[in-house]
Formats: C-alpha cells, structure tokens, sequence
C-alpha cells in the first residue's frame, strides 16, 4: 500500500498472463457466473448462430482483469471498472492483462489514480480495453 | 426489433444473496488465490467486515438470482444467439461482502442503432442497494444485437 501512494503517471502496476482458456473453464464459469447463454459452451448452438466455435464469455475474460487489477490495486481501493470487450476470446487463449497509470487526480476528497486497461491474447489481439479508478 | 421505445423499460428487480459457496466456486473457476476473498481475517485486516466479492462479481449475482436470467432479452424479443456483450461498467460506492443481501434494479438508458441497422446497441444501467439501503454500485451493461448473422 505504501507503494501504491507513491505512483507516477506511466508506471505499469497490472501485468499478469493466466493460463490457456479451455472448453472446462467454460463449463464451470458458465455455473459459477450464472451466465447460462449455451453459446459459450454448447458447439452445436455456437454453430447454428455463425460461430466457428464457443468462445469465451466476455465477462470470464474482464474477471481475469479484475484478478489482475486487484493482485496489485487493494480492492478496498477500487472505486470503478470498466471495460469495452474489443474482440471475441477463442479457446486456448493465454491472456495477459497489463495497466498502467494513466492520470493522477483528486475526487471525492481523495487522491485518484486512472488506470488504463489492457487485455491480449498470445498473439498480441486485444480483447479487451478498459479503464479502473482506484484510490491512492 | 428492439428501438427507441425500450428506453426507460425497467426490468424486474433481482434480489440477491452473496453466498460463501458460490462465491468461492467462482474464485475456483478464475484460480483467484488472494486471501482478501477467501481468508475472514485477511480480509478484515484489508478493511472489509467479511470477504468482499471480486470486482465483476455483481454482474454474477444479478444473474443467478434473476428468476428470468435473460429477461433483458426475452421482454423485448431479441434472441440470445444474436447477442454481444459491448461494454461493461461497475461504479463501486460502498463494500460488498459475503452475507449481504443486495437488489438490481436494471432498466434500459439508451438504444442505438449502428451500421446502417446491422446492429442494435442497447445501454441497461442498474443501481445496486444493500440489506441496510445503502447505494452500493452502478453497473451499466451494452448488448449487442446482431440484426443478421455473422459470416
């Protein structure tokens, strides 16, 4: 924590890579989620809407961002989150999600920290492009 | 077709519980080790009065607790086959941690079209109370509409 008040605009304080999304991760965040839409996980339904395949939930993929934000950011700290889901995430993507300190301000009486927000895939395609507020 | 006439549409309010269960299936499924969400005592010491939830965690419990989980949907004809997710926002004002009891109140703020009607683009903003009637976050959701289907 002490570190964090200490931030500069530019520095990097998200940055960490999960490991390759499968068709079992899926299944499960489809249960844990509540997020039901059979597109994520049944093939046959994924197929018949013009999808190659399932794909990844988009909020399964802004999850791992949120994992990311507060491995380094206090969640007490967090004070918004937000994200534009850019492309679709296909099976077997290794996600790495990185922010850096965008602005430096004062709201609400407290000092402020805008994050922006990156989620790519292996290739370097990003998924997801975002934004967090944290305070200092 | 989902237009212009959906905006102000409210949904049915959801009321739910944040469960220790469920919410540490969920950090199974995303391999989420922090102890502030799992550990009571880490997370006192981070300031919670239990272990909060994560940060997309809301949009979660919306969801499984909604007696109608695609009611956004069904009440205004769009199929689920057609729908993206566009965005999504949480504006956090108060903690939230297992045990508390909390109600959605979604509605429609906003439905445009894009490319030249291909797509429907259409804004649901829900505020979120606690047990305790404390305004605890703002969520806003954009779906996406595929009025034809992708090639």
């Amino acid at each position: 924590m002490t570190e964090i008040s200490a931030i500069k605009v530019g520095d990097r304080l998200v940055d960490k890579t999960f490991p390759p999304i499968t068709r079992h991760t899926l299944a499960l965040y489809c249960g844990a989620s509540g997020d039901h839409n059979p597109i994520h996980v049944d093939i046959d339904f994924a197929r018949n809407a013009g999808f190659p395949d399932v794909f990844a939930h988009g909020m399964l993929v802004m999850a791992c961002l949120g994992q990311a934000l507060t491995d380094a950011v206090p969640p007490a700290r967090l004070r918004a989150f937000a994200t534009r889901f850019v492309a679709i995430t296909q099976l077997g993507a290794r996600l790495t999600c990185e922010g850096t300190v965008a602005e430096l301000f004062e709201e609400n009486g407290e000092r402020r920290a805008k994050l922006a927000l990156t989620t790519k895939d292996e290739r370097g395609e990003v998924k997801l492009e975002g934004s967090a507020v944290v305070a200092l | 077709m989902v237009d212009q006439s959906a905006v102000g549409h409210r949904f049915t309010p959801v009321t739910a519980r944040v469960e220790p269960g469920r919410l540490r299936y969920f950090l199974n499924t995303l391999g989420e080790t922090n102890p502030v969400y799992r550990d009571e005592a880490a997370a006192r010491a981070a300031g919670f009065a239990a272990t909060p939830v994560p940060p997309t965690y809301l949009f979660c419990l919306e969801m499984m607790d909604a007696e109608e989980p695609f009611e956004m949907l069904t009440a205004l004809g769009i199929d689920l086959a057609r729908v993206l997710h566009g965005e999504q926002s949480f504006v956090y004002r108060a903690p939230v941690a297992v045990g508390d009891v909390l109600t959605f109140r979604p509605r429609v703020a906003a439905v445009t079209e894009k490319k030249g009607g291909a797509l429907t683009v259409m804004v649901i903003e829900c505020e979120v109370t606690n047990q305790n009637g404390v305004h605890v976050a703002d969520t806003s959701r954009t779906v996406v509409v595929r009025n034809q289907v992708a090639s």
